[in-house]
């Protein structure tokens, strides 16, 4: 190929790649728009795309508003602050006992180490609604539905095989001479695990850790039926009950959208080169 | 970079205090030299003592329920403490098998399915192509596709229920502004229109994920066998069918899966962008399960329900870890 047909392709390419990024933008623009506009703005027709005065007013609102914010407002806050608890929670317990478990699976030959990994991974294709009837029987045995820890407990039913399937193929990248030559100066296996393999593997880590508390973030079934007031109710649960009521609070709605889209976007953003290495590790293998 | 040595200095603490503790540190071999404890027996211990935490966490909250809840579907069984249940054997199962709303919910439910996996495995698939042109631009795209992927599915779900606002909705005004519609449309009114468009919200929220793991993918491909193919006269078409493709089955094959079994399930986006409706047009299997159990309070007819949808995802999954976790072992 020559240098300018080279170029002219190029250019082509490009031009492709316009309307993939209006396909992604324009509605992340659109709730960029609803979040600064007024409710009456947003309820003209004609529809005027940007606002004449837009404004952060909708986020002090939710975000700093005193004694005369709305309930829904205050309420917000409150389940942003579950759904941190919660996520954090649900991503070290998974983080540790996952790499535990998972070094172990790819790493030291014990009985039934075979059946224990099909299991574990075998666990991650089954749907949360079958299992959210007895869940919530012996959550309420236990007197802890409405709480975080419900939320927790019943999470890690997904983060844990997932994050037991992501570490171990982490795991499975290190080359095993190191581990051979640790184990020859007189390592124990745990010595192995905590000095020579969990510090090379701390990009897995970080990956694993993400995926996970992106899942826990998302998750909207389990919150939806195990918690039913502030006390635990999670961010995704009070948008959803925001389209329970009319355009009135579209607004909010938006607004509460956009912050509950923060902190996974942001995390994303940032850490996006192990988003990609966790996808590739995850589904891309041999 | 910075991360990756903090890690590192945070670990070594913990690892020291990890040695304190007698049976993490020297006292393993301590104990395989005085009681000469074969390898094979010590593998067994330190393995099943790794394994054991996540192991019974895992039995407590995902292998005592999905037994419960197999138990449970054998039983005229209802949300009321004061009820009675009544073992009534197969009649949950055999009632849904001879019930018309179950068979049409699983129909819509394989459609939804079908049409979402296969766009987004078409569109991904494109825009991995792309991506893997390196055209202008090509990082900013693929970091691009991180936002519709990392946003959380119900904030996805809210914001294309307000674009579709039969009212006010965005959608409705860039039509009309553009002159392809002359009204606003109820666009979520016709129960097949209504879930074209969810299945369109879950493919924006989606294709990124196809997009990112094919882009990789073709990432790793060699060059050189095109670059031979091309050399021999083969146009870029064919090199595509006949050499990229064929090396990109295994990645098409895990995406295939793992959405299939989630499109499969699929709840959140539904209930958020129509409940279901309009008249039941977009109630899946999981939402009908939903309905069932906690609209309609019946556990024993739900719990059924849900188990058939285990069941179909177990079958999936078994594909899955048969054909994908090792591909080497199946070669």
């Amino acid at each position: 190929m020559t240098n300018r047909s080279k170029m002219v392709s190029r250019f082509g390419y490009f031009l492709l790649t316009i309307p993939v990024l209006l396909f992604i933008y324009l509605p992340v623009a659109w709730l960029l728009i609803s979040s600064t506009s007024t409710r009456a703005e947003l309820l003209t027709v004609p529809l005027d795309w940007i606002p004449a005065n837009p404004s952060l007013q909708n986020y002090s609102d939710i975000l700093f508003s005193g004694s005369e914010a709305s309930d829904a407002a205050i309420v917000f806050k409150t389940t942003l602050r579950n759904s941190f608890v919660v996520a954090s929670s649900v991503t070290a317990i998974s983080l540790f006992f996952g790499s535990l478990a998972a070094y172990a699976l790819v790493r030291i030959q014990f009985r039934f180490r075979k059946g224990l990994l099909y299991g574990i991974l075998g666990t991650r294709m089954i749907p949360e609604i079958s299992l959210v009837i007895p869940l919530y029987i012996i959550a309420s045995q236990l007197r802890i539905l409405n709480t975080p820890y419900v939320l927790i407990a019943t999470y890690l039913s997904f983060t844990l095989p997932f994050a037991i399937w992501l570490m171990a193929s982490f795991f499975e990248t290190i080359p095993i001479e190191l581990e051979d030559a640790a184990r020859i100066d007189g390592c124990s296996w745990l010595e192995t695990l905590f000095k020579i393999i969990l510090p090379i593997s701390s990009p897995g880590l970080i990956s694993t850790g993400l995926f996970v508390f992106l899942l826990a973030w998302d998750e909207f079934f389990f919150a939806l039926i195990f918690t039913s007031n502030e006390a635990a109710k999670t961010v995704p649960v009070a948008i959803a009950e925001f389209t329970g009521r009319y355009v009135v609070d579209i607004t909010a709605m938006m607004t509460g959208g956009v912050l509950a889209a923060l902190p996974p976007v942001i995390l994303a953003l940032v850490f996006q080169r192990y988003i990609v290495r966790g996808l590739t590790a995850g589904a891309v293998k041999g | 970079m910075k991360i990756i040595v903090n890690l590192n200095k945070g670990l070594k603490p913990l690892a020291q205090a990890v040695n304190a503790i007698p049976i993490f540190g020297k006292y393993m071999q301590r104990t395989s030299k005085s009681t000469r404890l074969s390898l094979q027996a010590q593998n067994n211990r330190i393995g099943w003592l790794l394994v054991l935490p996540s192991l019974l966490i895992i039995l407590a909250v995902t292998a005592q329920p999905i037994l419960s809840t197999f138990y449970l579907s054998f039983f005229d069984a209802s949300t009321s403490p004061n009820l009675p249940r009544e073992f009534i054997g197969l009649e949950n199962y055999t009632d849904l098998m001879t019930n018309r709303v179950f068979w049409a919910t699983i129909q819509r439910t394989l459609y939804f399915m079908v049409v979402s996996v296969g766009l987004e495995l078409l569109l991904g698939m494109g825009i991995a192509q792309l991506l893997h042109t390196r055209p202008f631009g090509w990082q900013f795209l693929r970091i691009s596709l991180i936002i519709p992927w990392a946003l959380p599915t119900i904030v996805n779900g809210a914001m294309w229920r307000w674009i579709y606002n039969a009212d006010y909705g965005a959608l409705n005004a860039l039509l009309q502004q553009l002159g392809i519609i002359k009204s606003y449309v109820p666009w979520l009114i016709d129960p097949a229109r209504a879930m074209n468009l969810v299945i369109l919200a879950d493919i924006w929220h989606t294709v990124p994920f196809v997009a990112l793991v094919l882009q990789a993918a073709l990432a790793t491909l060699p060059a050189e066998m095109e670059e031979a193919a091309a050399v021999d006269g083969a146009n870029a078409w064919q090199r595509f069918w006949r050499i990229r493709l064929p090396l990109l089955r295994p990645a098409i094959l895990v995406i295939l899966i793992i959405r299939s079994v989630e499109a499969f399930r699929v709840f959140d986006i539904v209930y958020v962008v129509t409940n279901g409706g309009p008249a039941f047009g977009t109630v899946t299997a999981s939402y009908l399960t939903y309905q069932e159990t906690f609209t309609y309070g019946k556990l024993g007819s739900g719990a059924a329900l849900s188990f058939m949808i285990s069941v179909v995802t177990l079958i999936v999954a078994f594909f899955y870890i048969r054909f994908l976790y090792r591909p080497g072992e199946n070669a």
